[in-house]
C-alpha cells in the first residue's frame, strides 16, 4: 500500500511542473499588455512604460521570469497581486472557503437527488421515469451555467420573492469570519437566525452548481446501478425471495457505489469550473470570481498562483479519490 | 415525485429572507470589489466609491452632481496673478476619523496636505515604494501630469499650504478635487510606520470624509458607519453598507427585491423592466463621455479633411445611435466635449448624413478599402463596437468603401491602436476626470498624446495653440472663448467620426432621497437620507 501511495505521488511531481509551465504560459499567451491593462484608457508615455516594465520585471527574458517564478513557488511565496497589492496567498485562503462551502452544498444536492434518482431510473428500466429522468439529465448536463443561474434569480427571488438574490448572508449579520465558513461560523456565534440567513444564500447557487454533477451522478449511477442488477447474485439474492428493497439496498448498491465514489472524486474539477461562473453571477465571494476579475485585470500573478493553487487542490483530491479507492478495492493495488 | 418534494423542501427551507436594513442603514449594491482603500493608489471608480468618496475629503471638493469646484477642507484660496502660486486655507477644527485603530490626538493641518502630495511623487519618501506597498505605479499621479507641473508643496503654517508650479496650469484646482488627491492623516502613516505595519494604511483607511471604515470581507460586503465628528456635519445614515454584486441583472433584481437602497449601472435590456417598477426610480444623467472614432490622419487618402468628413457623411448616424443604445438613449455629438461642460459651441455641427454627396468625394479620393476597429468590451460610451463596426460597414459599402473590420481583446486593441502607424478608422471612447476640457482635448488630441491617447496621430497647429494657451489661462472667460474656437478647428478638420454621449443610469429605491447622478460617474453618499 506504502509503495501504491509513494508511486502515486512520484507521478505528480511532473504534473506539478507541467502546470507551472502551463500557469506561466497560459498567463502570457492572453492578449494584452498588463501594463496597459493598468493604465486604462488614460494610456501610459513610452517612457513611463519601459520603467514599469522593469519595475514589474517585464523585461527579463520569459525564461528567467519562469525561473524567479518557480523559486518563489517553491518558497511557499505565491507573490502579491499586482492590483490589491495584497499577497496572493492570503487572499486564497480568505476566499478559499467560501468556493469549499458553495462546492460542498452543491455537491450534497447532486448526490441526494442525484443517487435516488440514478437507482430508481435502473429499477424502472425503460419506463417513461427512466426517459424523461435520462433525458432531463441530459438537458442538465449541457446547461449553460450563466444562463440558468439568471432565470433562477429571476423567477425564485425576483419573482416568487423566496430566496435572496445574491450574496452570502443577509446584511444585518455581521459576523467576523473565525473559520470563513459561513454556516459553521454562525452556528460557533450561536446565532440561527444568521445560519438560516447562510443557508438561504446557498440554494440558488447550491442549485446552479451542483446541476452538472447531479446529471453526471445520475447517469453513472443508473448504468452502473444496471450493470450490477444483471449480475448472478443479485439473481439469487431475489431468488431466496428478498424483497426488492433488501435486493437493491443491500446487494446491488453497495457495489454499485464503487464507481459513483469515483465519479463524485472526479467531479471536484467540475465544480470548481463551474465556480467561477456560479460566483460571478451570484457575487459569491470565492476563488472563481477572484480568478474571472484578475483575468480581466490582468493580474499576471493572482491568475499563475491561483491556478496553481487550485491545480493542487485538484491533484490532491484525485490523490485522495484513488487512495480510497485503493482501499475499498484491493486489486487496484497491486496493479 | 422524490426529485420534486426535495426540491420543494429546499425553497420552503429558504423563505424570505435578505435584506431587512433596519432603520438608517442604506445599502449599495456596487459592481465590483476596491482594489483596496487608498485613492491614490487606485485607478478604478469602484475603488473610488468606496474609499475617496466615504472616507476622505479633498482640499477642493466638486460639488454634489455637477463638475464646479466648490470648498472642500480648504475654506479658501488664492491664485497668483502669474498663475503659479496658490495657497489654501484650511478649515480649522477638522477631525479625522476615531476608530478602533486609529485614536487621533490631533486636528488635521498643513503637514497632512504635504504629506498626502509628496508620498506620491518623493522617491525620498517612505510611502512611495516598496517599503508601503509592492510595485506602486501611483497612476492618477502622473496620468494628470502632476509631475511635470507641480514644483513643491510647503507649509506656509499650521492652516496655510503653498502649492507653487513649474508653469501656469489651469486645470489644476480640478485635479485636486479628484480621488488621487485625497488628503490623508500623517499621524496615523507615522503611528503605522513605527509599528512596523504599514500595508494596514490601504486596507484601513482614515479620512476626514463623511463615513469611516468599519470592516471590509473580501470581494463581499464593506460596512461603513457616519462620521461623527464630520466638519460638514454628521450624515443623517447612520451604517452604509457596500454589496458587492458584480452581475447587472442580479444587482437590479436585489434592489427591486429591496435588498439593497442604490445600484448602478443596469442593462439597457433591463431599462424598461425598472422603469415599470412603482418601487424605484431609475435615475439617469448625460454622462461626462464620448463615444468616436479616430481616423489615422497621417495616412492617405485619410489625411485629407474631405474625405474625413465624407466618410462621416456616409454614416447614418441615427440609425447607429438607436441600434446601439436602445432604450437607454444617448445624445448625439457636436462636439468633443459633451454639452454640460462649460465651453461646448453649440454653434459647431457634426457633419450630417448624406451618402450621395460622400460617395463621389470618396470615388474622387480613391478610397475603395478601409480598417474598421472593433474591440470585445462593453465601455460606458459604447456598448458593443463589433455592432457598430457592422452598421459601419454597411453604411460605407453604400458608398463603395470596403470596410474590413478589425478585432482585438481590449487591451491588445489599445496597444495595436495608437501606433502611429496604424491604418484606418479605430473606434474608442472618454470618461472624463475632473470636469475640465483640457480633459478631453488635451488628453485625446494633443500633439503630445500622440502614441499615447491621441488615436488620430492628430497634430494640428492652430488647435494645439489654443489647447495650450487655454491650458495656461486662469480666466474661465478667456478659457472658454478659446475652448470654443478649438472646436470649431476640430469641426473643420474631422480627427474623428463623433458617435455619442451615453447616458448614465443607477436605479433607486423609492424611499431613498438625496441621492444624485453624478457626472463623473462616482457614487457619493453624502446628503443621502433615507424613510422607513
Amino acid at each position: 500500500m506504502l509503495r501504491y501511495l509513494l508511486n502515486k505521488i512520484a507521478l505528480l511531481i511532473p504534473t506539478l511542473v507541467g502546470i507551472t509551465i502551463c500557469a506561466f504560459a497560459f498567463v502570457r499567451l492572453l492578449p494584452g499588455d498588463p501594463i496597459l491593462a493598468m493604465a486604462g484608457e488614460h494610456g501610459v508615455t513610452p517612457a513611463r512604460y519601459e520603467e514599469l516594465k522593469e519595475q514589474f520585471g517585464y523585461n527579463l527574458p520569459v525564461w528567467e521570469q519562469y525561473a524567479r517564478y518557480v523559486g518563489e513557488v517553491a518558497t511557499g511565496d505565491f507573490g502579491v497581486s499586482i492590483s490589491s497589492k495584497r499577497p496572493v496567498l492570503q487572499e486564497f485562503k480568505t476566499l478559499f472557503p467560501a468556493t469549499l462551502e458553495l462546492s460542498f452544498f452543491a455537491m450534497i444536492f447532486a448526490m441526494v437527488i442525484g443517487i435516488p434518482a440514478g437507482i430508481f431510473a435502473a429499477v424502472k428500466r425503460g419506463s417513461w421515469f427512466d426517459q424523461s429522468l435520462m433525458g432531463t439529465a441530459l438537458v442538465g448536463y449541457s446547461m449553460p451555467i450563466f444562463w440558468w443561474g439568471l432565470l433562477l434569480i429571476i423567477f425564485f427571488s425576483g419573482y416568487l420573492g423566496w430566496t435572496p438574490v445574491s450574496g452570502r448572508m443577509g446584511l444585518q449579520f455581521f459576523l467576523k469570519p473565525i473559520t470563513g465558513f459561513m454556516t459553521i461560523d454562525s452556528i460557533l456565534y450561536g446565532k440561527w437566525d444568521a445560519l438560516r440567513s447562510a443557508l438561504s444564500h446557498l440554494v440558488l447557487p447550491a442549485i446552479v452548481l451542483g446541476t452538472i454533477p447531479l446529471a453526471v451522478i445520475a447517469r453513472q449511477t443508473r448504468s452502473a446501478m444496471l450493470e450490477v442488477l444483471g449480475e448472478d447474485y443479485v439473481r439469487t439474492a431475489r431468488a431466496k425471495g428478498l424483497s426488492a428493497a433488501r435486493v437493491i439496498g443491500a446487494h446491488a448498491l453497495r457495489n454499485a457505489l464503487i464507481p459513483v465514489v469515483t465519479t463524485i472524486g472526479l467531479q471536484v474539477g467540475t465544480l470548481l469550473a463551474g465556480a467561477i461562473l456560479t460566483e460571478t453571477i451570484f457575487a459569491w465571494p470565492g476563488i472563481g470570481k477572484w480568478m474571472v476579475d484578475s483575468i480581466f485585470k490582468r493580474d499576471y500573478v493572482v491568475v499563475q498562483s491561483g491556478l496553481l493553487l487550485i491545480a493542487l487542490i485538484v491533484m490532491a483530491v484525485n490523490l485522495i479519490v484513488d487512495v480510497l479507492y485503493a482501499v475499498i478495492n484491493p486489486r487496484i493495488r497491486a496493479a | 415525485m422524490k426529485k420534486t418534494m426535495t426540491f420543494a423542501a429546499a425553497l420552503l427551507a429558504a423563505s424570505v429572507l435578505g435584506g431587512m436594513a433596519n432603520a438608517k442603514t442604506l445599502v449599495y449594491c456596487s459592481e465590483a470589489s476596491p482594489a483596496n482603500f487608498d485613492p491614490g493608489t487606485t485607478t478604478g471608480g469602484n475603488d473610488f466609491d468606496a474609499s475617496s468618496r466615504t472616507v476622505y475629503s479633498r482640499l477642493v471638493e466638486f460639488k454634489h452632481g455637477g463638475t464646479e469646484i466648490e470648498p472642500g477642507l480648504a475654506d479658501k484660496w488664492e491664485i497668483s496673478d502669474d498663475g503659479l502660486v496658490y495657497t489654501f486655507h484650511l478649515h480649522p477644527g477638522v477631525k479625522f476619523q476615531t476608530t478602533d485603530y486609529f485614536k487621533p490626538t490631533r486636528d488635521l493641518n498643513a503637514d497632512d496636505v504635504v504629506f498626502s502630495f509628496d508620498r506620491q511623487f518623493n522617491k525620498q519618501n517612505p510611502w512611495n515604494g516598496e517599503k508601503y506597498l509592492p510595485n506602486l505605479t501611483w497612476d492618477y499621479y502622473t496620468g494628470m501630469d502632476m509631475p511635470k507641473y507641480v514644483a513643491k508643496w510647503e507649509k506656509v503654517d499650521d492652516l496655510t499650504v503653498k502649492l507653487t508650479l513649474t508653469e501656469p496650469n489651469a486645470p489644476m484646482l480640478a485635479n485636486l478635487g479628484m480621488d488621487f488627491a485625497s488628503i490623508v492623516s500623517k499621524e496615523y502613516a507615522d503611528q503605522l510606520e513605527k509599528e512596523g505595519k504599514m500595508a494596514d494604511f490601504s486596507t484601513k483607511p482614515i479620512g476626514t470624509g463623511p463615513f469611516q471604515f468599519v470592516d471590509y470581507q473580501l470581494d463581499s460586503v464593506i460596512r461603513y458607519a457616519a462620521n461623527p465628528d464630520y466638519f460638514k456635519g454628521k450624515e443623517k445614515i447612520d451604517d452604509l453598507v457596500f454589496a458587492i454584486t458584480p452581475d447587472a441583472t442580479a444587482r437590479i433584481q436585489k434592489v427591486l427585491a429591496g435588498e439593497c437602497d442604490v445600484a448602478p449601472y443596469p442593462n439597457p435590456a433591463d431599462i424598461a423592466t425598472i422603469k415599470a417598477n412603482k418601487d424605484v426610480t431609475l435615475m439617469d444623467q448625460a454622462g461626462l463621455n464620448i463615444g468616436y472614432m479616430s481616423y489615422n490622419t497621417t495616412i492617405p487618402p485619410l489625411d485629407k479633411p474631405e474625405v474625413r468628413h465624407a466618410l462621416n457623411q456616409a454614416i447614418d448616424r441615427e440609425a447607429l445611435i438607436k441600434s446601439l443604445f436602445q432604450d437607454a438613449g444617448a445624445t448625439p455629438a457636436q462636439n468633443l466635449i459633451p454639452p454640460t461642460m462649460w465651453s461646448w459651441n453649440k454653434d459647431v455641427k457634426f457633419d450630417s448624413y448624406d451618402p450621395e454627396a460622400a460617395k463621389k468625394v470618396l470615388a474622387d479620393a480613391g478610397l475603395k478599402e478601409i480598417q474598421l476597429w472593433a474591440a470585445d468590451r462593453v465601455r460606458p460610451y459604447n456598448p458593443n463596437f463589433q455592432r457598430a463596426a457592422e452598421l459601419i460597414q454597411a453604411d460605407w459599402a453604400k458608398v463603395g468603401v470596403k470596410a474590413n473590420i478589425v478585432n482585438y481583446e481590449w487591451t491588445k486593441y489599445r496597444e495595436e491602436g495608437k501606433k502611429k502607424e496604424r491604418p484606418g478608422a479605430f473606434q474608442i471612447g472618454w470618461t472624463g476626470d475632473n470636469g475640465d476640457p483640457d480633459n478631453f482635448f488635451a488628453t485625446l488630441f494633443a500633439c503630445s498624446a500622440i502614441g499615447v491617447s491621441n488615436y488620430s496621430s492628430w497634430c494640428d497647429k492652430d488647435f494645439e495653440d489654443l489647447i495650450q494657451k487655454a491650458k495656461k489661462t486662469s480666466d474661465q472667460g478667456e478659457r472658454t472663448k478659446l475652448y470654443e474656437q478649438a472646436q470649431e478647428i476640430f469641426a473643420k478638420q474631422a480627427p474623428a467620426f463623433l458617435l455619442a454621449h451615453s447616458q448614465v443610469y443607477a436605479v433607486v429605491r423609492n424611499n431613498v432621497s438625496g441621492f444624485k447622478m453624478d457626472p463623473l460617474g462616482i457614487h457619493r453618499f453624502d446628503g443621502v437620507d433615507k424613510a422607513e
